[in-house]
């Protein structure tokens, strides 16, 4: 994992134009809708690369393994996904929100030069 | 995202004008709105530039009332103008940093605004009145008058209240603070301006060194960006 630069963390668009001009593979996870008491807001932002290497968030760390492995699968095929956790959304995914909240993430790869 | 819009989104965030990222969730299409136009792949109505733009001046990021459209508000950073570049500017800056907030410092005294001081702040050693006109506060801009020294503090004071920047405070005691209002009056300053001015700066956490002083005003900030009742101190 890149080392953390507290001064740098939050401007996840920032790091991932380094990362594309680092020649990285990369995909973006975003928060797009909450319910209830979801630890991050809309907009809230997870790179990841084709390592796993990430930066930022989209929940209190709770999610973030499934969404870099939905991450991974998009930077391989191309294809953007909404991935929905919950708390009792145990079916679809093996993973929930202690906190009791909702979110949506959008998930989609940043294409090429 | 498409590699050229991307680009485009990080150059206008690099001219720190607004723009919004619309996204259609079935397929990933996509589309810039800007405050005068539109970029992209993604056909928008008139209806969903609309929307994008409310959103953008709201600051709120969402999804469209249908489920099928996200827009992804991108502002310009907070800005925070520090007026005074003393001991507790030095501990308020980075903070301010680490919060998101681009900070600028303004102290004509050639000894204190320097880059040793405060490396990586924008400095400026203009008089507080001209250098804050050239900074144009507007309403996603905090204000703090840390000099306690009225040649300095107060025209800068001046250009705050005429701004519509949405935290303004000033350091200073209680005695210290009713002398600045004195003067505001007589400059023509009323009730009204006085109620936007956070004075003495900060909440009452008992803080005593720079960087707890430090705390307390950013902590002030922050309720008041969020509309949050701020704290009192117990009677």
């Amino acid at each position: 994992m890149d080392r953390y630069d507290p001064g740098q963390q939050d401007d996840i668009l920032g790091r991932i134009a380094e990362w594309r001009r680092d020649g990285r593979r990369i995909a973006v996870a975003t928060v797009i809708k909450t319910w209830g008491s979801s630890p991050r807001p809309v907009g809230s932002q997870l790179a990841i690369d084709d390592s796993g290497a990430m930066i930022g968030s989209v929940s209190g760390g709770c999610i973030e393994g499934a969404v870099v492995r939905e991450a991974m699968q998009s930077i391989q095929d191309g294809k953007p996904r909404t991935l929905d956790f919950g708390v009792s959304d145990e079916q679809a995914w093996d993973v929930g929100l202690a906190c009791g909240g909702e979110v949506k993430v959008y998930v989609e790869r940043i294409e090429g030069q | 995202m498409q590699a050229e819009l991307f680009d485009v989104l990080m150059a206008h965030r690099e001219q720190k004008t607004p723009v919004a990222m619309v996204t259609r969730l079935e397929d990933g299409a996509q589309a810039l709105v800007t405050p005068s136009g539109t970029e992209g792949a993604l056909d928008l109505s008139n209806a969903q530039i609309d929307e994008a733009r409310t959103r953008m001046r709201d600051d709120r990021s969402g999804i469209s009332a249908d489920g099928t459209h996200f827009t992804h508000v991108h502002n310009p950073p907070l800005r925070m103008i520090i007026v005074g570049a003393v001991h507790i500017s030095q501990l308020l800056a980075p903070m301010a940093t680490l919060s998101g907030y681009a900070v600028s410092i303004i102290d004509p005294r050639a000894s204190f605004a320097t880059e040793d001081r405060f490396p990586d702040v924008e400095l400026s050693d203009d008089w507080p009145d001209e250098a804050m006109e050239a900074l144009k506060p507007d309403s996603r801009t905090a204000i703090v008058t840390l000099t306690h020294d009225p040649k300095l503090d107060d025209p800068a004071l001046h250009v705050a209240l005429k701004s519509d920047a949405f935290y303004i405070a000033c350091l200073g005691s209680k005695r210290t603070h009713a002398r600045r209002l004195e003067r505001l009056r007589e400059e023509g300053f009323t009730d009204a301006d006085f109620q936007r001015i956070h004075g003495p700066a900060g909440l009452p956490i008992g803080a005593v060194s720079p960087a707890e002083i430090a705390i307390s005003v950013m902590a002030e900030m922050t309720a008041v960006k969020h509309g949050t009742e701020p704290l009192r101190a117990a009677a």
